[in-house]
């Protein structure tokens, strides 16, 4: 058995340290409240995450690579309004493919300037935020979208439906994530973005066609993006144009919050569920015993502080930057 | 050299070319289009321009500070926000009751205050533990955020006092109060940033870190100033904009943040630190407020706003790539 140091201890806090932050909070809340493990109020949670979760998924994948990706709020709202608008005019099932042909049409746009032309992906995505919004209002007219026939279609079994009792859009979730998990872990593709995220002139001197796969990053953003507008799409069966504003940054700090460096090269699909699971049940777990809504924001706020001043402090061995 | 002199006048001249293709633009398109029959340089017109740009010109200044240091700030938003309710909120206090009118500048010193307050535990942290600058203020964008929403809930704070919208309305030598402070400030930043020790260091962090800390320059008090002044700016903009409006909702200055970064880049200043002008940040703010006013004057659809300033961000990132010759040697790579 190894034995146990002070550093050995740091690092093996700094690796697992969400995992414990997570399991704390768990505990916590429920002492606090017994309801809160109830497995309905759990599934809700979940159920309810689920589409910053499917979101969070793709982002990761971007973030592993080095890059960042600001469009994906307004591109979720891009895809629910479109879903919206083709399911009158051409009905569910084509839909649903035409929109994410269009999303992903804007995925790799990003992964061209990007990955390609070599842009930094701040910038890039700050305007392509800009410009999806503007694309998205031009598109609805600036009127909020409904689906005429509410009550006659199958559109909503993505957001609203059951199977073997557990709600569809946490299936989807779950399953996206496994998925994604497979091929970041066990695919050259997934060993590729690690590479190109952790020392990019190396990786393209070992033969590794970066462009590429930044390129394949932001698609799969882009897809993890379509599929989040149609369960928002299919939830709501009706929304604005802003229905994603400001999703972005939470969503970048779900990933934060599991791990990700912002520098590339690391991180997990399983880190970043762990993320949004944590982000989803403070929130609930503080309405549960009786603060605010808005409480939540400031909670966030210390434990993204804390989590990765905890992760830097253990790489460093010292709790105190060395900035003079 | 002559390449070098060239395009180092590109780009510095690039944002004050891009404003006069914008206005002639507009005023030959508005001669077509343009359902008033009011001239789009009118005089009027521009000054309008000029106090419109104020509240994301006043941040934005602040941010090229912030990205000259090799930082950047997300929480400007959510400080202005914060800002806005000292001030409107503070006016209404029972120790204020007393001082009639005295109070309004005692609640103006407070939101500044409350700015600068944010600002620096956003530089504390970014000091001393050493976070990147990006993820402390996501993470401060959401704790502000919801600060605001705790401190009244969904509903709007309003406090009109007449006082101040007279003093806010006011026109001298016939620019508004918002433009004097506009200007004012582009004015002091600018001042710091190019005459001072202060600024001087500030562009040595950014463009060379290790080599300022070989130089002995402390490099944490000078990350805390700046971000104690882009508080102070975002405050100010809070200050001066709502002492006129007199009511703000919870999620005002939301995404202000990205529209000053938007604003800063396409003033030329680089995200990696180290170069960028306060001026040209100036012509930045002055370019998106013309195009806003000049879309709009041509009878597009405020909508086409977003979708053009998104694609010229984009375009402006591309053309300094292709101007600057550095970028053109990792490009081979």
């Amino acid at each position: 058995m190894p034995k146990i140091t002070k550093a050995s201890l740091g690092r093996f806090l700094a690796k697992q340290g969400i995992l414990i932050a997570f399991i704390l909070f768990m505990v916590g809340f429920t002492l606090a409240n017994e309801r809160f493990l109830a497995p309905e109020n759990v599934m809700g949670v979940i159920r309810s995450s689920a589409i910053l979760g499917v979101m969070a998924l793709g982002v990761t994948f971007v973030v592993i690579s080095g890059n960042l990706d600001l469009s994906v709020g307004s591109m979720m709202s891009f895809s629910t309004i479109v879903v919206l608008d083709l399911h009158d005019k051409l009905g569910p099932t084509l839909a649903i493919p035409a929109m994410f042909a269009m999303t992903l049409c804007l995925g790799a746009i990003i992964g061209f300037l990007v990955g390609y032309l070599k842009l930094n992906s701040l910038i890039v995505t700050l305007g392509m935020l800009s410009a999806i919004h503007g694309l998205t209002l031009t598109y609805s007219g600036g009127k909020n979208m409904d689906i005429a026939d509410k009550e006659g279609t199958w559109f909503s079994v993505f957001g609203q439906g059951e199977l073997l009792g557990v709600p569809v859009p946490i299936l989807l979730f779950v399953g996206l994530a496994a998925f994604l998990g497979i091929v970041l872990s066990k695919t050259p593709f997934g060993r590729k973005i690690y590479a190109v995220g952790g020392n990019g002139v190396a990786a393209t001197f070992s033969g590794i066609r970066r462009p590429r796969v930044v390129l394949g990053c932001y698609l799969v953003s882009a897809f993890c993006v379509a599929t989040a507008g149609l369960l928002q799409a299919s939830r709501s069966l009706g929304s604005q144009n802003t229905v994603g504003q400001g999703l972005e940054l939470e969503v970048l700090a779900a990933v934060i919050l599991g791990g990700a460096s912002l520098l590339g090269g690391s991180g997990t699909i399983f880190k970043t569920v762990i993320g949004v699971l944590i982000l989803g049940f403070i929130q609930n777990g503080l309405l549960l015993v009786g603060l605010q809504f808005y409480a939540q924001y400031v909670v966030t706020w210390v434990i993204i502080i804390l989590a990765v001043w905890l992760d830097i402090a253990a790489k460093r061995g010292k709790l105190l930057s060395p900035i003079a | 050299m002559a390449s070098g002199m060239l395009s180092t006048f590109l780009k510095r001249g690039a944002i004050w070319g891009f404003i006069l293709v914008e206005l002639i633009f507009f005023s030959i398109a508005g001669e077509q289009l343009s359902l008033s029959d009011k001239a789009f340089m009118d005089l009027d017109n521009m000054l309008l321009l000029f106090k419109q740009s104020a509240p994301i010109g006043i941040i934005a200044i602040g941010m090229t500070i912030i990205m000259i240091n090799g930082n950047i700030d997300l929480s400007v938003g959510a400080i202005f926000a914060l800002a806005a309710i000292v001030l409107l909120d503070s006016m209404t206090w029972p120790i204020f009751a007393g001082l009639g009118d005295w109070a309004i500048p005692l609640a103006w010193i407070l939101a500044l205050l409350a700015g600068v307050l944010l600002g620096a535990l956003n530089g504390f942290i970014v000091w001393k533990t050493g976070i990147d600058a990006f993820i402390v203020t996501l993470g401060s964008m959401l704790g502000y955020r919801g600060l605001v929403f705790i401190y009244n809930g969904e509903n709007p704070t309003s406090h009109l006092n007449w006082t101040l919208v007279d003093f806010a309305e006011a026109q001298w030598l016939g620019l508004h109060t918002a433009t004097w402070f506009l200007l004012g400030a582009t004015f002091v930043i600018w001042f710091i940033m190019n005459r001072t020790v202060h600024g001087r260091n500030a562009y040595a962090i950014g463009n060379n870190r290790e080599a300022a800390v070989n130089a002995g320059i402390r490099v944490g008090p000078h990350m805390m100033i700046n971000f104690m002044l882009i508080g102070f700016l975002a405050a100010l903009s809070a200050v001066v904009f709502y002492s006129e409006s007199g009511s703000v909702n919870p999620n005002d200055g939301e995404l202000y943040e990205l529209w000053a970064i938007t604003a800063v880049v396409l003033g030329g200043t680089k995200l990696t630190g180290g170069s960028g002008s306060i001026i040209s940040t100036f012509g930045g703010v002055l370019a998106i407020q013309l195009l806003r006013k000049g879309l709009g004057h041509i009878g597009a659809d405020t909508e086409t706003v977003n979708l053009v300033i998104g694609l010229i961000l984009i375009a402006v990132l591309f053309l300094d790539r292709q101007l600057n010759i550095k970028g053109k040697e990792e490009l081979r790579v």
